[in-house]
């Protein structure tokens, strides 16, 4: 099969850009991707972004058009891509199998999100759009309390304790303390999150990644382009799932079906296993997420999770480290979090991360839409 | 929002959230609550009949909601769970009565109450939430 890499990477700080529009961030991300792959603005065929809701979070549809317009590419073909918080690694596969196809050379996948234009309940109700909005969203529920029922089961069946769970937003928030890009760069301890405001119990205010604008924008090529780039990070596995739309129709809530398929289908393309990803990027949008995203992905036996916590396996320097920019706690502009985590890979593998795992060699992402709707895996190696 | 304003979204559900009426189909056998139109075991060859379920189960698990979406700041705190319904299907609906008492293994039943208000002005949305049976210990 023919080949794609990532030849270019940009992104906008994550943060509370009161200051900019979702059009403003889309178009400062993708001038610095194309910056980076050193083309020009004419090179690019065709655009894919990924965004949730920007016609509920700022009124605006249309926003493929709305991209290449202000970023001055058009007339090229611009397709927006949604799976709520896996929108941007949705746009990634559709971008990549769009070159595959042979349709294209060289195109450009973004991802953005506007979300501090609305206020915060406003704002967690149109996060509550990616769960199931007759069945779920009607109770009251919000996407933390999701992850917390989710979190209920696993500490219930696992016996993972509230202390050891702490530990994902304390490794996180150490990898990120020198992200320029991050939301937040401030150390904390485990009593710090298990003193924090309760959100949804036992979820509390620092095990929730939190509201973000931002954007973020990788450059594609197809191998017959990509190998007149320097350093071309190739894609290795592809993969996408789909699970039931509503947390209570799953057979088990201490697992996610669709990372476990997802990863399976990206392991096989890329003839690989859990134990050859020298780092990875998942979707730790709340704690418990990242615990199970481990035992999902193989990197531990189901219920062995807090073992590599414990043992600091997935901090730097251990085993597999996980998240070495910080996460998602670290700004969760939702659309825009997959392009993040492929830029944070891209650069690990390069030698170019600010928080570099020591000869990474190949590179995982895992991307979660809802309560695990949908999940897409990707990884990645260099020639 | 205003999609929860929506009256003909309610109305079309009604009798789902007021009385707990699901599917069941008639060739698998299987039951679904929230209802359905087409028995995903099944799919064309399936039936689709109502079926009323009896509102009892059992916290499979739950939460206390804290920090609540827009239109229900009024309730909260208030617990939500998923509940085991006893023919079968899971189904999330909040818990009434003290959430202290509220516990994963507890038996529940249905009860009718006022779910949300849509402002001042919009309708009042009725459907299921559960209480626990008893002290909810369970038997």
């Amino acid at each position: 099969m023919k080949r794609v890499a990532v030849v270019g990477v940009g992104q906008t700080k994550f943060d509370e850009h009161w200051e900019k529009s979702l059009r403003d961030l889309s178009t400062e991300a993708g001038a610095k991707a194309i910056q980076n792959a050193g083309i020009e603005g004419k090179d690019i065929e065709a655009l894919f972004i990924g965004n949730m809701s920007a016609g509920r979070f700022v009124g605006q549809e249309h926003l493929a058009a709305l991209s290449v317009d202000y970023a001055g590419l058009t007339p090229i073909p611009a397709t927006r891509c949604e799976a709520a918080c896996a929108s941007g690694a949705l746009a990634f596969r559709k971008a990549y199998l769009s070159i595959l196809s042979g349709e294209y050379d060289i195109v450009m996948v973004g991802g953005a999100e506007k979300m501090t234009d609305l206020k915060g309940t406003d704002a967690i109700a149109t996060l509550m759009g990616a769960g199931d909005q007759e069945w779920e969203s009607a109770t009251g529920l919000t996407f933390v309390a999701l992850y917390a029922l989710l979190t209920q089961a696993y500490m219930k069946k696992f016996g993972l304790t509230r202390e050891e769970l702490a530990l994902v937003p304390v490794k996180n928030h150490k990898h990120g303390l020198n992200n320029p890009n991050a939301q937040f760069n401030a150390e904390i301890t485990v009593e710090d999150v298990i003193k924090s405001p309760l959100i949804a119990d036992p979820l509390r205010l620092l095990d929730c990644s939190p509201i973000t604008d931002g954007a973020a924008a990788v450059i594609l090529a197809s191998e017959r382009v990509a190998k007149k780039f320097e350093t071309p990070v190739w894609v290795l596995g592809s993969g996408q799932a789909s699970d039931t739309l509503a947390l209570h129709d799953r057979k088990s809530l201490t697992e996610l079906l669709a990372t476990k398929v997802a990863a399976k289908n990206a392991y096989e393309q890329a003839g690989l296993k859990p134990e050859n990803v020298s780092v990875a990027e998942v979707h730790d949008c709340f704690s418990i997420a990242e615990v199970i995203a481990y035992e999902d992905l193989g990197f531990a036996d189901k219920g062995g999770a807090r073992k590599l916590l414990v043992n600091n396996e997935t901090t730097i320097g251990g085993r597999i480290p996980v998240n070495t920019d910080g996460g998602l706690k670290l700004g969760h502009p939702v659309g825009a979090t997959g392009i993040k985590q492929i830029i944070e890979i891209v650069k690990q593998l390069k030698g170019e991360a600010i928080t570099q795992v020591k000869d990474a060699k190949i590179g995982l992402t895992h991307n979660v839409g809802g309560s695990g709707a949908t999940a897409l895996v990707h990884i990645f190696g260099k020639d | 929002m205003s999609y929860r304003g929506s009256i003909p979204l309610y109305w079309r559900l009604q009798k789902s959230k007021y009385n707990l009426i699901g599917k069941k189909c008639v060739v698998c056998g299987n039951v679904y609550f929230p209802p359905k139109n087409l028995c995903p075991k099944c799919r064309r060859k399936g039936k689709l009949e109502d079926f009323q379920f009896s509102g009892n189960g059992e916290i499979v698990s739950y939460t206390i909601i804290r920090v609540p979406p827009s239109g229900f700041e009024r309730q909260a705190p208030y617990a939500v769970a998923i509940v085991k319904l006893y023919e079968g299907p899971n189904v999330t609906g909040q818990i009434v009565g003290d959430i202290d008492k509220v516990d994963t293994g507890k038996n529940v039943r249905m009860v009718f109450r006022r779910i949300y208000e849509d402002g001042k002005d919009g309708i009042i949305h009725y459907g299921f939430k559960f209480e626990l049976v008893d002290d909810g210990t369970e038997k």
